[in-house]
């Protein structure tokens, strides 16, 4: 169930949509942050509250990719290591985060503290290579500044 | 020129909304209030402003096909879903100059009778959302936004939606659907969206760098702005330039500079005085260039006729360390990755182009590969409802049809000779 601040904020987006469907794509983030995964529990408490069918609530979730439909570590690395990335070095850092960390593309370390998700180009290409961890932007990256910004993410 | 999308950008405080009203923001609303929409609408017409997400469709012409489509209400949408590899040129609109959008989407908004506007926002822009959404709370408490914009009685509410990561939403259809709250699949067209877009009503969805226009235009008029850069595609344009130049980054120029001049001058060159080995002009779906191709002028109309295209306007350079195989190879991963899955000749294609390259990129290659590679393509092409598919094959076929040897040498030796050298 959603808490009571939760609600208060569906109502406020569902008010900005002249249908309840259309509040599915915030709402879904709304639950992700709440219950910190995606679970089907997760996505009954979304449909339950808009009024949708519970598989559409899911299929919707499922077929974006910044959706959590798995547990993550509590920092979600976001490497980007298309084009722009790549040839400017982005996958020797995939290489550093695997050999430093113990981090694999799609996993997370033991201790829960970090995941990877590789990402398809996050607007950084004239500052590559690139990265947001969680919501935060990280541009120009080296093996160095890489285990810097990491050190402040508990 | 004078800089009229990125103006102002290096000031720390220039997404605020004093910051925009000092440097003379908000004037050009006014204006547009005082006027009848069908006159707004003669000016963008008169201006030659074409759209600048990629496809470069003439705005006036959308713009009257939504107007004269007899249903209420209508809806404004920004595509602020800037997701093609390589473009990074809304991103400072959006971050640091916000209320010129918001100001150029109130003009269009009363120009198209539209009383409903949304940005749809990547999710990859986390930061942009929390500026967007202080900028229009400030614009609505100056009354730029609201029932009653600046006490004209004319209406205009504005909200952002963030889209959670998928690439084809930046295809309009596929935005529509994802703003109604559905998996980002493209429709098949007609019904336009100018007829039945978003809820089933009119809907105009334009770019956000488009958008930002406005403003401008309504300042100098559109007789003024049509002598700006290309006649056949007038106005200012926003390059992004990122890979193997000395300055990479965000340029305003006018429409129609030319490739050669945005790398070696406005760029300062290939990076550590490097050979020059190919350039993608657009975009990662826009055709590449070998390095004799790249005198030609940035714009929609010289473009297509130097065998590429301006896309987004998003200038990838690469250097002779670069193996093209592999460029192409991580091309089609993300496209792969992007296919939303409706369309099978894209769905499957995609998958099959990337397993091609992926086993030629690792030594693995057979003799027949390359023609197979244009095989797949070439029956994708054209055969999908958006241009997802042509893109992912037009990329194969481009990359073949400049670079063939060296596609070639990978299978015959089953080893990258750039990679060795590097």
């Amino acid at each position: 169930m959603f808490s009571e601040d939760a609600i208060k904020e569906l109502d406020i987006i569902r008010a900005k949509y002249p249908t309840a469907r259309a509040a599915l794509l915030p709402a879904i983030y709304v639950a992700q942050r709440e219950f910190g995964w995606l679970s089907s529990d997760a996505y009954e408490a979304v449909a339950d509250i808009l009024g949708v069918p519970r598989a559409v609530a899911r299929g919707v979730g499922t077929f974006y990719a910044m959706y959590k439909n798995a547990p993550a570590g509590r920092n979600v690395v976001q490497l980007c290591t298309n084009v722009s990335c790549m040839i400017l070095g982005a996958e020797k850092l995939v290489d550093f985060l695997k050999n430093r960390y113990g981090l694999e593309p799609g996993g997370t370390t033991p201790d829960n503290r970090y995941s990877l998700v590789i990402m398809e180009c996050i607007g950084a290409c004239g500052t590559a290579p690139a990265m947001l961890v969680n919501d935060d932007f990280y541009e120009n990256l080296t093996e160095k500044y890489i285990e810097e910004i990491l050190e402040k993410y508990k | 020129m004078e800089r009229v999308l990125l103006k102002n950008i290096e000031n720390p405080g220039s997404a605020d909304i004093g910051q925009y009203l000092k440097n003379g923001g908000y004037q050009s609303l006014p204006k547009a209030l005082a006027m009848e929409p069908k006159e707004i609408l003669e000016e963008v017409k008169k201006a030659g402003l074409r759209g600048r997400g990629g496809a470069g469709f003439p705005v006036a012409m959308k713009w009257t096909f939504a107007s004269a489509d007899p249903k209420f209400p209508k809806y404004l949408l920004c595509n602020a879903d800037e997701g093609e590899p390589g473009t990074f040129k809304d991103r400072p609109i959006l971050e640091k100059n916000p209320h010129l959008l918001i100001e150029g989407m109130t003009i269009s908004g009363h120009a198209l009778k539209a009383e409903y506007g949304y940005i749809y926002l990547r999710g990859e822009y986390p930061a942009a959302r929390h500026i967007l959404e202080t900028a229009i709370a400030q614009a609505y408490e100056k009354g730029f936004l609201g029932d009653d914009i600046l006490g004209k009685g004319i209406r205009f509410h504005l909200a952002v939606h963030q889209g959670a990561g998928a690439y084809i939403c930046g295809e309009e259809t596929a935005l529509i659907e994802s703003l109604e709250g559905d998996k980002g699949q493209p429709r098949i067209k007609p019904p336009f969206p100018v007829n039945v877009g978003v809820f089933s009503k009119p809907t105009v969805v334009n770019n956000v760098e488009t958008l930002s226009n406005l403003p401008y235009i309504l300042e100098i008029g559109g007789e003024a702005y049509s002598k700006i850069g290309s006649p056949d595609c007038p106005g200012p344009k926003i390059y992004c330039v990122s890979g193997h130049v000395e300055k990479p980054g965000v340029y305003e120029l006018p429409m129609g500079t030319n490739l050669r001049d945005i790398i070696y001058t406005h760029c300062g060159g290939v990076k550590g005085g490097r050979q020059l080995k190919a350039v993608i002009p657009g975009g990662i779906s826009t055709p590449v260039l070998p390095p004799d191709k790249i005198d030609c002028p940035m714009d929609f109309v010289n473009m297509p006729k130097n065998g590429s295209m301006l896309g987004s306007g998003a200038v990838i350079v690469m250097d002779e360390s670069v193996c093209l195989v592999k460029v192409c190879y991580r091309a089609l991963r993300f496209f792969e990755h992007e296919s939303c899955g409706k369309c099978t000749p894209c769905r499957e294609g995609t998958g099959w182009l990337r397993k091609i390259l992926e086993r030629i990129e690792n030594g693995q290659g057979g003799e027949g590969d390359i023609d197979l590679l244009l095989s797949v393509s070439g029956n994708m092409m054209g055969k999908t409802f958006c241009p997802l598919g042509d893109g992912a094959a037009s990329v194969v076929q481009n990359f073949i049809k400049h670079f063939r040897p060296e596609f070639e040498e990978h299978v015959r030796t089953g080893t990258c000779t750039v990679r060795g050298r590097s």
